[in-house]
């Protein structure tokens, strides 16, 4: 359980009523989520729901309409990335956001380089990049890679994923967001991204993932939050929720059910 | 080959496996060069020319001289519009940055007398101007940068033109330059002209900044993934602006050389440049794409089109034939390319 660590130390993040209008269009509308550390917080919901809006508000993408953000429990203000990143939430998108040309250790250190030397001398420690980057990778449990000066697009896209996390963990995170970092994986691949998730959690990072696959969900979640049409639809915790349950909140619920009832059979005769 | 048992024949025949596979590692490792297949270019024409012009001095000292003099001018162009195009732009107005500085230098020092290194500032200056505008017009506009330096490529034409024409009255001003300004930038010992150190230097710096410094492995991330570049907290646009100005500052030293070595101006002359840097940054093993590329390889792909131009005239054909071979050369080199590309990373 993670209950303990809440009741403790204030979250690492928490959204407090926050809304996002685009246009005059409501993305988001009085939203609240809390993750504490070594917590899994799961986003559920349909396409459209606002999923991506809110966590573009967590990671400085977006501003909020209304509403606050806070980070340990201070108020804070994020007007780009860069302020969400140095207060240690990172993002990792879909393809880990990684150069596929460049090697593993390039892309790790990217943004990041370690150098060796001084003046115009100063260059690039390729050796200890590498190193560093290949034991990194190797300590969260990602065994197949064993060389880092390979091109990273040599790599699956669990693999890439798996080098992102492990950067993001290397350079401080502790709020990491993965948006459907599953949906593009197949199932051996996604297995080994959430158990990576686990391993990240175990450390004491708190995760908020973004998925379709209430399976995916339930397997790695502590905490559930769903929603629909830019509102918090419903909240639990880890047991609470069946996965068929889980399947028709994240369908927007009522509508599947009826329908499930109601199999009106489609014609198959034209009607001429 | 003598008897053998099946044990031994297993033995022989997982040898045989292991070394085809460590001849496949060698082979992905120099494939993951993308300066390899420049350099096999250069020797292939090399070769070719070597044996169809045999005997007639191509290979003599004249032959040699001639084909790394037109190589060294175009790669010190060619090497940093290939850092740009590994960092995702082109820029096509190189020509006219080299037509304009020769214009300025000989206008401001030959018919009004000032003193050379001051026209040689303002040339440096006109080229970080011309690199400014390049490339905050690309990055505020979002536009292409073919469209973008396509401008200036015009506007600067046309002003070097009009400027000449204004002050000199002719499009060619005349300018003689002697002493040690002359010694560096357009010397010649034994016909080999002093660029061929240029073109070595700007290739090895070149290369060292792209796969040994920061802003090098900035550059491959700016044109490989900007928006994975971005988010690893890369400024690709200040990447960019950077990559622009050394574009311009390189068409700037083409252009201080070809006042001296021609003594005089020519608004027009430079033109050339702008597709031969592209050809040779492609036929050095530069993506299109961005994002890939060698300067060591694209000192190569100058070397290769030097050879090309330069060789045609050794083996009495008409020249018209040298172009014919460098588009089939073209064409090769970007079918390998993009070979090479997938096969780095299958790898
Ligand atoms: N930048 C934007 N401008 C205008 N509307 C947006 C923008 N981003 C998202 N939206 C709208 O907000 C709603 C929620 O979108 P999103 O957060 O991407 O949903 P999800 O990630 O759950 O599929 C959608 O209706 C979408 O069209
Ligand atoms: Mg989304």
């Amino acid at each position: 359980m993670t209950g303990e660590t809440m009741g403790s130390s204030p979250p690492i993040i928490e959204a407090r009523g926050v809304s996002k209008h685009f246009a005059g269009v409501a993305a988001l509308e009085d939203v609240s989520l809390q993750v504490g550390a070594g917590e899994v917080v799961c986003l559920l919901g349909d396409n459209g729901a606002g999923k991506s809006t809110l966590i573009k508000l967590l990671s400085g993408v977006h501003e909020p309409s209304r509403g606050q953000l806070l980070v340990d429990g201070v108020p804070v203000r994020f007007r780009e990335p860069r302020d969400a990143r140095s207060a240690g939430i990172s993002t990792v998108h879909q393809y880990g956001g990684t150069v596929p040309l460049m090697s593993i250790a390039r892309n790790f250190f990217l943004g990041a380089e370690l150098t060796k030397g001084s003046g115009p001398f100063r260059r690039l420690d390729l050796d200890r990049m590498n190193a560093i980057a290949l034991s990194e990778i190797c300590s969260l449990g990602v065994r197949r890679v064993t060389d880092a000066a390979r091109p990273i697009g040599t790599l699956s896209g669990g693999q890439r994923q798996a080098v992102a996390i492990c950067r993001a963990t290397y350079f401080g995170a502790r709020l990491l967001i993965l948006d459907e970092p599953t949906s593009a994986l197949g199932v051996r691949e996604a297995t080994t991204v959430l158990r990576l998730i686990a391993e990240v959690r175990a450390r004491g990072v708190g995760v908020i993932l973004i998925t379709h696959n209430a399976h995916h969900a339930l397997s790695i979640g502590d905490r559930f939050s769903v929603l629909s049409h830019g509102r918090i639809a419903a909240s639990f915790d880890r047991g609470e929720r069946s996965a068929s349950d889980v399947v028709n909140l994240m369908a927007g619920g009522v509508e599947l059910a009826s329908l499930e009832q109601a199999p009106e059979p489609f014609p198959r005769t034209a009607s001429a | 080959m003598g008897p053998m048992d099946t044990n031994n024949e297993g033995a022989v025949r997982l040898a045989a496996a292991a070394d085809r596979s460590r001849i496949a590692l060698i082979l992905s490792r120099l494939m993951r060069h993308p300066e390899f297949g420049a350099l096999v270019g250069t020797l292939a024409v090399f070769a070719f020319f070597a044996v169809a012009t045999a005997g007639n001095g191509f290979l003599a000292w004249r032959g040699v001289t001639g084909w790394l003099n037109v190589a060294a001018e175009l790669g010190i162009v060619a090497v940093p519009v290939a850092l740009l195009m590994i960092g995702g732009e082109l820029d096509l107005s190189i020509g006219s940055v080299i037509g304009a500085t020769s214009v300025l230098i000989a206008t401001a020092s030959g018919l009004y007398g000032v003193p050379l290194w001051i026209s040689i500032a303002l040339a440096i200056t006109l080229g970080v101007g011309v690199g400014l505008f390049n490339g905050v017009l690309t990055i505020r506009t979002g536009l292409p940068s073919f469209i973008i330096t396509l401008v200036s490529m015009l506007a600067l034409a046309g002003s070097a033109l009009g400027m000449a024409r204004l002050l000199a009255g002719t499009p060619n001003v005349s300018l003689k330059v002697e002493g040690p300004l002359r010694a560096v930038f357009a010397g010649r010992w034994q016909q080999a002209n002093v660029s061929i150190l240029w073109w070595a230097a700007v290739s090895l710096a070149a290369a060292w900044v792209l796969f040994r410094t920061t802003f090098g492995n900035w550059v491959l991330a700016t044109g490989g993934d900007a928006r994975s570049a971005r988010e690893a907290g890369i400024r690709t646009d200040r990447v960019k602006i950077v990559l622009f100005i050394l574009t311009a500052l390189a068409a700037v030293l083409v252009g201080i050389i070809q006042t001296m070595a021609f003594n005089g101006g020519e608004a027009t002359r430079g033109q050339v440049y702008v597709f031969n840097s592209i050809i040779a940054s492609v036929i050095g093993g530069v993506l299109l794409q961005g994002g890939y590329g060698s300067p060591i390889g694209v000192a190569f792909g100058a070397a290769t089109f030097g050879i090309v131009n330069v060789g045609i005239f050794y083996t009495g054909w008409n020249s018209d034939w040298a172009q014919l071979l460098l588009g089939l050369l073209l064409l090769a080199a970007v079918l390998a390319n993009n070979l090479f590309r997938r096969a780095a990373l299958s790898a």
